[in-house]
C-alpha cells in the first residue's frame, strides 16, 4: 500500500517534471525571440522577405512560404500514398502480405532522417537536375523526402481508424449489395474520417518541423521559390543553418523564427482537434 | 523493489559527480582552453592531439563556436587563445595580439565538365551577386549558371565576401550549404554550379579555377599571387601564460607546421 503511493507520487513528479520542460522551452523561446519582433515590427519581420542579419535584415516571409509549400507537397504525396497503404491492408489485403506490408511501412519511422537527406540527395536530386530542370535541390525534392518520412504515421493511424469502424457497416453494405470498393469508399473513409484526419494533421506537424533532410535537399536561398523545381528554405532549415554562429540580434531573429514555427504548429493543432471533434458525433450518429 | 533499485543508484551518482568534480577541479589550473573559428577547429584539435601526446602532464582543450565567439571569449579570460580564421577588424587590431598560424586558400570550385579554367575577381562579383546568369557571358557554354553559398556567420563565406564580393551582396537566390563537403557533393553533380571552399579539402573531383590569372596553389597562396587567401590566426590579449605560450610555439615549431601542412594548409612563412 505504502508502496503504491509511493510509486504514483514518483509517477506524478515524472509526468510534472516533463510538462514543466514544456513550459520552460515556451517561456524561454517566446522571451528571447518576442523582443525582435516588437523592435523590427511585426509587419515587417513577417512580411518580408530579404533576410540578411548582419546588415540588420530581419524579414522571414519567403521561409513561411518556403515551409508552407514543402509541407503541402509533402501531405500530397503523404496522404495519398499513406492512405492508400492504409486502404489497402484494412480491406483489399490478404492476413499475408499484411502481415509484411505493415511491418515494412513501420521500419521507414526508424531510420534517421540525415540518412533520407542522403539518400535524396545522392538519387533523387540528380534524377530531377536530369530529367525535369532546375538545379534539383527544390521543393519537389523535399516533398517527396518527406512525404516518405510521414507515410508510417499517416498509415499506422489511417489503419487504426479503419480497423476502428464497427464490423456491421461494413457487412450491412456489403448485404445491400455495394461492391468491396463501393463498400470501402462510400462507408468506410467516410466513418473513418475523423481518425483520417488526425493522421494527416500529424503527418503534417512531422514534416513542417523535419530539418536535417530538408537543409540537404531543400537548397536553401533566400528568396521565395516561384515553381516546385526552384529550391526553397523553410523555418527549420534557417534555424539550423545559422544557429552555430549567431549571436546579438541574429540570435533573437532565429528564435523569433523559432516563434513563428511553434505559432503555426499550435495552429495546426487546433484545426486538428477542432476538426475531429466536428466529425465525431456525425460518425456516431450514422 | 523501488527502494533496492534507489539503493544501487545513489552510491553510483555520487560517485559519478565526486569523480566529475575532482576531474574538473584538478584540471582547470593547468588546462590551456582554445575556442573559436569552426574553419580551424578541426586543425587545431588535431595539433592538440599531437601536442597532448608529446607533452604528458599538459592539457590543450579545443573547442568551436565562431571567430567572433573566440574573440570574446579571450576578452573574458575563458580561453587563453582564440581562433579567428579571418583577419581582424580595425578595432580587434588594437585590443588584441594576433599570431599567424597557417594560411588556408579559398578556392572557387565549378563541376569538371565546366571548359573555363579562370575567372576575374570582378566575372566572381557578376555570378555570385546574380548580375551574371549565363555562363556564355563569362566565356563558358551557353547554361545557367547556379552559385552555392555558405551560411550566414559562416568564417569561409564571410573571407569571400571580404575578398572577392567588396560592396556587393551574394544574391539571395543562391544556394546555400551549411559545409564545405555539402557545397563539394553539390558542385560535383551540377555542371551549371560554382561555389568556394576551403583550398584544403577541394579534392580531385572539382576543378578549383584559377582567379586573375593566379593557379589555387599552396605555393600562389604563400607568394600572394593568389589574391583569396585568409589568414588562420591565435589570438591573444594581454599577457600569455607560459602553458598557452608553450602550445603556440609548438605550433610555430618546423614539427608543427608540417603538420599543418600535411592537413592541406598553406605554412605561415
Amino acid at each position: 500500500m505504502k508502496q503504491d503511493k509511493a510509486i504514483s507520487v514518483v509517477l506524478l513528479l515524472v509526468a510534472l517534471s516533463a510538462i514543466s520542460g514544456l513550459a520552460l522551452i515556451t517561456v524561454f523561446i517566446f522571451k528571447e525571440g518576442l523582443p525582435i519582433i516588437l523592435r523590427v515590427g511585426g509587419r515587417e519581420f513577417f512580411l518580408s522577405s530579404d533576410w540578411e542579419p548582419s546588415a540588420g535584415h530581419f524579414g522571414i516571409f519567403f521561409m513561411i512560404v518556403g515551409s508552407l509549400a514543402v509541407t503541402a507537397g509533402a501531405m500530397v504525396i503523404g496522404t495519398i500514398f499513406g492512405l492508400g497503404v492504409a486502404i489497402v491492408l484494412t480491406q483489399f489485403c490478404p492476413a499475408g502480405l499484411a502481415a509484411v506490408l505493415k511491418p515494412a511501412i513501420e521500419l521507414l519511422a526508424g531510420i534517421p532522417s540525415v540518412v533520407y537527406g542522403f539518400v535524396g540527395v545522392v538519387t533523387l536530386v540528380p534524377l530531377i537536375r536530369t530529367y525535369l530542370g532546375g538545379p534539383g535541390l527544390s521543393v519537389l525534392a523535399s516533398s517527396i523526402v518527406l512525404g516518405i518520412m510521414v507515410l508510417p504515421t499517416v498509415t499506422s493511424i489511417s489503419t487504426d481508424a479503419l480497423q476502428a469502424v464497427p464490423r456491421p457497416y461494413w457487412e450491412g453494405s456489403i448485404a445491400l449489395g455495394a461492391t468491396q470498393w463501393q463498400t470501402t469508399h462510400m462507408v468506410m473513409l467516410k466513418a473513418a474520417r475523423s481518425g483520417i484526419v488526425t493522421a494527416a494533421i500529424l503527418g503534417m506537424g512531422r514534416a513542417i518541423g523535419e530539418t536535417m533532410a530538408v537543409i540537404m535537399v531543400a537548397g536553401n536561398p533566400r528568396q521565395i521559390p516561384h515553381s516546385i523545381l526552384d529550391p526553397v528554405r523553410t523555418l527549420t532549415s534557417n534555424i539550423a543553418l545559422e544557429m552555430a554562429y549567431a549571436s546579438g540580434d541574429h540570435r533573437q531573429a532565429l528564435f523569433a523564427t523559432g516563434v513563428t514555427l511553434f505559432v503555426i504548429i499550435m495552429l495546426l493543432n487546433t484545426v486538428a482537434l477542432v476538426v475531429s471533434r466536428r466529425h465525431a458525433p456525425r460518425r456516431g450518429a450514422r | 523493489m523501488l527502494r533496492s533499485m534507489l539503493r544501487s543508484l545513489v552510491p553510483g551518482t555520487v560517485a559519478a559527480v565526486v569523480l566529475l568534480g575532482g576531474g574538473c577541479a584538478r584540471t582547470t589550473e593547468h588546462v590551456v582552453n582554445v575556442l573559436g573559428s569552426t574553419s580551424i577547429q578541426p586543425f587545431a584539435e588535431f595539433l592538440a592531439e599531437q601536442y597532448n601526446k608529446k607533452n604528458a602532464g599538459r592539457q590543450v582543450e579545443v573547442q568551436g563556436g565562431g571567430s567572433t565567439a573566440g574573440l570574446q571569449a579571450v576578452t573574458n579570460g575563458l580561453a587563453d587563445i582564440g581562433t579567428c580564421s579571418r583577419a581582424l577588424k580595425a578595432d580587434e587590431a588594437q585590443q588584441f595580439t594576433p599570431t599567424l598560424i597557417a594560411r588556408d586558400g579559398v578556392a572557387i570550385v565549378v563541376n569538371p565538365a565546366n571548359p573555363l579554367n579562370g575567372l576575374t575577381t570582378e566575372q566572381l562579383r557578376g555570378l555570385f551577386s546574380g548580375r551574371i546568369t549565363n555562363w556564355r557571358e563569362v566565356g563558358g557554354k551557353d547554361g545557367p549558371v547556379r552559385p552555392i553559398t555558405r551560411e550566414e556567420g559562416s568564417g569561409t563565406r564571410e573571407s569571400f565576401v571580404n575578398l572577392v564580393m567588396g560592396k556587393e551582396r551574394i544574391s539571395p537566390g543562391a544556394l546555400t550549404q551549411e559545409s564545405n563537403g555539402a557545397v563539394k557533393e553539390l558542385v560535383r553533380g551540377d555542371p551549371a554550379a560554382v561555389g568556394y571552399m576551403s583550398l584544403g579539402l577541394v579534392g580531385k573531383e572539382l576543378k578549383a579555377v584559377s582567379v586573375d590569372g593566379a593557379e589555387p596553389t599552396a605555393g600562389n597562396v604563400l607568394a600572394g599571387t593568389y589574391k583569396v587567401a585568409r589568414p588562420f590566426l591565435f589570438v591573444t590579449r594581454g599577457p600569455v601564460r607560459p602553458e598557452a605560450q608553450a602550445f603556440i610555439d609548438f605550433v610555430l615549431s618546423p614539427e608543427g607546421q608540417k603538420i599543418l601542412e600535411t592537413e592541406g594548409l598553406v605554412r605561415a612563412k
